[in-house]
């Protein structure tokens, strides 16, 4: 017997290492097996009622026939108007952190405000955005006050990923520029965000699925169950795609059970599809980077 | 942040006035930016106070706080003798994120041990991929699926009267919060310095025995704090919870019973309250206890968190 002949112990040793890898490969198979049988599930009962028709008619007969149209522009107006409000504070907030603060208790209580905003259940935003937007400041169950309570919502998304690839930007970039004479937002504007902007656009992306896909708070701020009308104006109600999920699944009788399995899949694949243009990107950008 | 001899100037103009302008410019952008930064602390004071305010009026006049917190009878709108006990409702909270967080934790760790140690390359990123795009889809979509899916499923398989119940939410909340139990496991086990894992591969450790015995015990905190973000995210989730669980307020003595949680009571209620009625600011009381219960658990995940970096 050879010195280096593998031992007993050595061999079952590797015996429990290769089940082990098996088990954790078995749990990590367990992560995509349920979200790609969601998905599959959703398209096949869907399938039926899935037409062109189905994207760009209003629903008629109480919501039991018809389309969507309404609640897929409804989604638009609020994840539109909300991107407006949160993606400027949201950017500048970053560029605060990154580029301003100090490592000092201050910024660490901002930081911690961030954290927390992010964990403050959906539901609970939804009191919020009731007490302060339609009754506190009266812009009533509107656009604007659903818009309002998303923006706060999706602020960490934005600031969490805009820190990342403001930080990803060299130092020395930054040195270079304050050497020739700029002042700080200087050095900002024409070195730090353009090298920037592609991780910064990914996060803003990001905010436009979360946005795309909440429903608690909006439930009581400026969804509606049905509207006849189209949203005009950001005072206006609209109708959005998770709320109507929500109402044709569990509130209305007699829809077609097609019906809320094609909404799904429109919602879902819309929340994918921009969540993957945003992976792209970002995978796109860490192949293009130099430094 | 900046060494000492690079530093931006206060001013990048030559002429005086040019640089007047230049300095006013660089004040007034610099306050702006100051200002958003700050924005993120007045919103959650924002948060704090709107939901306390419109509950305050019955929280210091009328509340009965032993009733409140003990008592498993939510009445609120008996004609007779209105009771708001919400005992249930947390009890119906505390087993549907319980459950879920049996499911999830090993689950979570089990995968992102894997994704960090074992896999590697394009699986590795594409695992990750997976995870983000888990982590996307809207809860309203989970709640449809445990309505639709999950409920003949757990009718059938338990042979149940109704698969509305605990462990539908659970199962739903266990998958919700998957995606974040692994990343920032996967965070946490990925900071751990590679010289640890050379050291303990030179005595001859397997990566099994690596990740086990060496990668656990030094990421302690940072799995720590996944499990507690995770446990805050099952919490708050509502839309999930609203549809699966069958909306009756009792305390659960098995994984079959329907119950309500403190979310979904807020969600199916709020609606039917006339405003400022005593109803619509219980709800709200309701709502402060939420925040103040994921503010306490997101500290304490931070806590964690800076302890390690500390060290």
């Amino acid at each position: 017997m050879s010195t280096f002949e593998i031992t007993r112990h050595g061999r079952n040793k590797e015996r429990v290492q290769s089940i082990a890898t098996a088990l954790l490969l078995g749990v990590t198979c367990l992560l995509i097996l349920p979200l790609a049988s969601v998905i599959g599930l959703l398209i096949v009962r869907g399938a039926p009622a899935l037409s062109f028709e189905f994207l760009f008619t209003q629903p008629i007969n109480g919501m039991t026939a018809g389309g969507i149209m309404p609640a897929i522009v409804g989604t638009m107006w609020l994840v539109g108007t909300s991107l407006l409000m949160a993606a400027p504070v949201g950017v500048l907030a970053a560029v605060y952190l990154n580029e301003y603060a100090k490592d000092n208790w201050f910024s660490r209580i901002i930081n911690l405000a961030i954290v927390n905003l992010a964990g403050v259940p959906s539901i609970v935003y939804a009191l919020f955005g009731v007490g302060a937007f339609v009754l506190f400041m009266g812009f009533g169950t509107s656009i604007l006050s659903a818009s309002l309570t998303l923006a706060i919502m999706t602020q960490p998304v934005i600031i969490a990923s805009t820190k990342q690839a403001l930080s990803a930007v060299p130092m020395s970039f930054r040195e270079a520029c304050w050497n020739v004479g700029a002042t700080r937002w200087q050095t900002i504007r024409h070195v730090v965000l353009p090298n920037s902007i592609a991780g910064i656009l990914t996060g803003i992306i990001l905010e436009v699925s979360r946005a795309a896909g909440e429903t608690a708070p909006i439930m009581f701020t400026g969804a509606a169950f049905f509207l006849p009308f189209l949203p005009q104006s950001v005072h206006d109600q609209c109708m959005a795609l998770s709320m109507h999920l929500f109402t044709i699944s569990t509130q209305v009788p007699n829809v077609p059970p097609a019906y809320p399995y094609a909404t799904a899949v429109v919602l879902v694949g819309l929340v994918l599809m921009v969540n993957t243009t945003s992976i792209l990107l970002r995978i796109r950008l860490r192949r293009r980077r130099k430094w | 942040m900046t060494s000492p001899e690079i530093r931006p100037r206060r001013s990048g103009a030559r002429s005086e006035t040019m640089q007047h302008i230049e300095r006013w410019k660089e004040f007034v952008i610099g306050s702006v930016i100051r200002i958003c930064g700050f924005s993120a602390v007045v919103f959650v004071f924002g948060i704090f106070f709107f939901v306390f305010k419109e509950g305050a009026g019955l929280l210091f006049g009328g509340l009965d706080f032993v009733q409140f917190f003990t008592s498993p009878e939510w009445y609120p709108d008996s004609p007779s003798n209105i009771r708001y006990g919400i005992l249930a409702i947390m009890a119906g909270s505390f087993a549907v994120v319980v459950m879920a967080m049996i499911v999830a934790v090993p689950l979570g760790l089990g995968a992102a041990i894997y994704i960090s140690e074992f896999s590697s390359g394009m699986i590795k990123e594409f695992l990750k991929v997976i995870i983000e795009l888990f982590a996307a889809v809207p809860s309203v979509v989970w709640g449809f699926i445990g309505l639709v899916i999950m409920n003949p499923m757990i009718i059938n398989v338990f042979n149940a009267p109704v698969g509305l119940n605990a462990l539908n939410g659970a199962i739903l909340l266990a998958l919700m919060s998957l995606p974040i139990i692994v990343s920032i496991s996967e965070d946490a086990l990925k900071a751990v310095p590679d010289g640890y894992r050379e050291a303990a591969e030179a005595m001859g450790a397997t990566r099994l025995q690596i990740s086990i015995k060496v990668l656990l015990p030094a990421a302690k905190n940072g799995l720590l704090a996944a499990v507690l973000l995770g446990v805050g995210r099952a919490i708050g989730e509502t839309m999930a919870v609203l549809m699966a669980t069958g909306h009756a307020v009792n305390i659960p003595t098995s994984p079959l019973d329907s119950v309500r949680t403190m979310t979904a009571t807020i969600a199916a209620e709020l609606g039917e309250t006339a405003q400022g009625s005593d109803h619509y600011k219980v709800l709200f009381v309701i709502g402060t206890l939420l925040f103040l219960i994921t503010f306490i658990i997101n500290l304490t995940a931070d806590l964690v968190v800076k302890g390690i970096r500390k060290r």
